[in-house]
C-alpha cells in the first residue's frame, strides 16, 4: 500500500499547479456549502427556541368580573393543545411595563389610571408549537366570550422560518452546483495527469499491472485533493467566522441562543462529501482513460 | 476448428491471420514452440516479426486463427486475465520502453510490484537481477542518462525478474553496437539455460549465426520456413 501513497503523493508534487486548482476549487465548493450549512444550523437553533418559548397573550374585554375571569380560564380547558395559563392582572401588566422601561418608567406616573387590560398568558403544549395549530388555537380563543383581542408574537417567525428555508435551499442548489462542477474538474485533472504518463501506463500494462494497480494511486490522489480541499474551505469558513465573533466583541450571542460553529459531526460530513467529489472525479477520469 | 494443445508446446499458433485495416500483416501462420526452445523469428522489415510477437502478448488481438500460450487460448481469454497472462512473458523491445521518470531500480521492481511482491523479496530480486546484467552500480540513474547498451541491459533485467516462462525480444540488438549486442544475445542464452523459452525476432542475420536456435523466416506476413542459417 506505501507504494501507490508514495506514487500519489510523487504524482501531486509532479503536477503541482493542476492539483492546487484542483484543490482551491473543491475548497470553494464546500465553502458555500459548508457556510450555508452554518447558517441553517444556526438559524434552526435559534428558531427551534423561539419556538420553545411560543406564548398566546389573550387580553380580556374591560370590567370583565372575577368569576368571570374564572369561567374564561375554564374555557380554555376545552380547547386541546393548551398546556397552561396564568393570569396577569392589569396591576401586574403595569409592574412590568415600568420594569422594563427602567429609566422611562417615570412617564407612566402621570397616567391617571391604568389602560393596560387583564390578560391571560397561555403556554403550549410541545406537540402544538406549530404555525397551523397556533393559528388554530389562536382563533379558538378570539371566539371565547370576554376575549378582546389575541396576540401572539411569533406570528412573524413563520415569515422568518420560510426565508431561512428559502436561503438554505438556494444555498445547498449553489453549493450541489459547484460541487459537481469540482467533480468535473477533478476528473479533468486526473484526465491530464493520465494524458501526460499515457506511454508509462502502458508500460505499466505491457508488464503485467492489473488495471486496479494502475488506478489506486489515482483514487489516492483524487482522495488527497478532496481532502485537502474540504480542509482548506472548512478552515477559511472557520477564520471568517471568528472574525465575525471578534467584531461582534465578546463572542457571537444572539440573546437566548449562542451562534455556534459547525458541530464536528457535520465536520466530518463535509470532509467525507470532499473526499467523494475526489473520488467521482477520479472514477470519471480512469473510466474513460482506462477503456481507450 | 478447435486447438489442440500439446504438453511439449509452450506457444501454439493455428492459421493465425493479422489484419491492420486492408493490409495483411500475418498470413495463414502456423506454428509450434516448444518449452525452453530458443526461437529467432527472421526476416526484413516489415515482414510482420514484429506483429507475431505483438499477438503472443496481446499488444493486438488475432484477427483469425487461435493462439495457445502455456495453455491459455488468447482468443478466449478474459481482459482482466490479460495482466496475468503478461506476467508468464517479459518482453524486451527494441526502443527499450522505459519509464524515464523512475530510476533503473524503479523500472526494474515495477514488475515485482504489479505482481503484488513484498517489498523485502522485491528489493533482494532487482539487486540481484540488476547484479546479473551489470547495472547495479548504475540502480539510481534515470534512463535519459543511461547508454542504449545500458538501457537494454535494464529492459533485459526488466523482462526477466518476474522470472517469466517466456522472453519476447523484438529487435533487442536493433540499435547497438556489436560489443552491447553480444553481452545482450548472452544473458538471454543464459535466461534460456535456467529453462525459459527464448523468442528473437530480428532482421541481423549476424546473431542468429553466432547461435544454433531454430530459425523461422518470415517474408511478406508469410512463414517461408524453419531454417538454420
Amino acid at each position: 500500500m506505501s507504494h501507490y501513497y508514495k506514487r500519489a503523493v510523487k504524482d501531486i508534487l509532479e503536477n503541482r499547479f493542476q492539483n492546487l486548482v484542483t484543490i482551491i476549487t473543491i475548497a470553494f465548493s464546500v465553502l458555500i456549502v459548508s457556510a450555508f450549512t452554518l447558517f441553517f444550523y444556526n438559524a434552526g437553533n435559534i428558531i427551534n427556541s423561539w419556538k420553545q418559548g411560543i406564548r398566546i397573550m389573550v387580553y380580556l374585554s374591560d370590567g370583565v368580573t372575577k368569576p368571570q375571569q374564572l369561567d374564561t380560564k375554564y374555557r380554555f380547558a376545552e380547547i386541546p393543545g393548551i398546556q397552561k395559563s396564568r393570569f396577569i392582572s392589569k396591576q401586574e401588566a403595569l409592574e412590568l411595563l415600568k420594569q422594563q422601561l427602567q429609566r422611562q418608567s417615570s412617564l407612566l406616573g402621570n397616567l391617571k389610571e391604568n389602560p393596560l387590560p387583564d390578560a391571560f398568558e397561555i403556554t403550549l403544549k410541545p406537540s402544538s408549537q406549530n404555525y397551523e395549530r397556533l393559528e388554530f388555537i389562536a382563533k379558538r380563543l378570539e371566539n371565547l366570550p370576554f376575549v378582546d383581542e389575541v396576540e401572539y408574537g411569533q406570528r412573524w417567525m413563520q415569515g422568518v422560518s420560510a426565508i431561512v428555508n428559502l436561503i438554505s435551499i438556494t444555498g445547498y442548489a449553489f453549493g450541489s452546483l459547484f460541487l459537481l462542477a469540482s467533480v468535473f474538474i477533478v476528473a479533468n485533472t486526473i484526465r491530464l495527469v493520465l494524458f501526460s504518463r499515457q506511454e508509462e501506463i502502458r508500460i505499466m500494462k505491457l508488464v503485467g499491472a492489473t488495471n486496479r494497480f494502475i488506478k489506486i494511486p489515482f483514487y489516492i490522489e483524487a482522495i488527497i485533493q478532496g481532502i485537502m480541499g474540504s480542509l482548506l474551505g472548512l478552515t477559511f469558513l472557520y477564520v471568517v467566522y471568528l472574525f465575525i465573533g471578534t467584531y461582534f466583541k465578546g463572542g457571537i450571542t444572539a440573546k437566548t441562543v449562542n451562534i455556534c460553529f459547525l458541530p464536528y459531526d457535520v465536520i466530518l460530513v463535509i470532509i467525507i462529501s470532499g473526499m467523494g467529489v475526489g473520488m467521482i472525479g477520479g472514477a470519471i477520469a480512469l473510466k474513460e482513460f482506462l477503456k481507450s | 476448428m478447435r486447438i489442440i494443445k500439446d504438453k511439449n508446446a509452450i506457444i501454439r499458433m493455428f492459421h493465425v491471420h493479422k489484419r491492420y485495416g486492408a493490409k495483411q500483416a500475418l498470413i495463414d501462420i502456423s506454428l509450434d514452440v516448444k518449452k525452453n526452445e530458443f526461437l529467432f523469428v527472421n526476416g526484413p522489415s516489415g515482414a510482420g516479426k514484429s506483429t507475431l510477437l505483438r499477438l503472443l502478448y496481446l499488444g493486438t488481438p488475432v484477427s483469425e486463427g487461435q493462439i495457445l500460450v502455456d495453455g491459455i487460448n488468447l482468443s478466449r481469454i478474459p481482459q482482466s486475465k490479460i495482466p496475468y497472462l503478461r506476467r508468464k512473458i517479459g518482453i524486451i523491445f527494441q526502443d527499450y520502453k522505459l519509464i524515464h521518470t523512475k530510476t533503473v531500480y524503479e523500472n526494474v521492481a515495477l514488475v515485482l510490484e504489479a505482481m503484488g511482491k513484498k517489498k523485502v523479496i522485491i528489493d533482494k530480486k532487482v539487486k540481484n537481477v540488476l547484479l546479473t546484467v551489470g547495472m547495479k552500480s548504475r540502480q539510481d540513474a534515470l534512463p535519459p542518462t543511461l547508454s542504449g547498451g545500458e538501457q537494454q541491459r535494464v529492459a533485459v533485467a526488466r523482462a526477466i525478474v518476474g522470472d517469466p516462462k517466456i522472453i519476447l525480444a523484438d529487435e533487442p540488438t536493433g540499435s547497438l553496437d556489436s560489443e552491447s549486442s553480444r553481452a545482450i544475445m548472452d544473458l538471454l542464452e543464459k535466461y534460456y539455460i535456467r529453462g525459459a523459452t527464448i523468442i528473437i525476432a530480428t532482421h541481423d542475420k549476424s546473431i542468429i549465426k553466432q547461435t544454433d536456435a531454430k530459425v523461422v523466416e518470415l517474408s511478406e506476413g508469410r512463414l517461408l520456413s524453419n531454417t538454420k542459417i
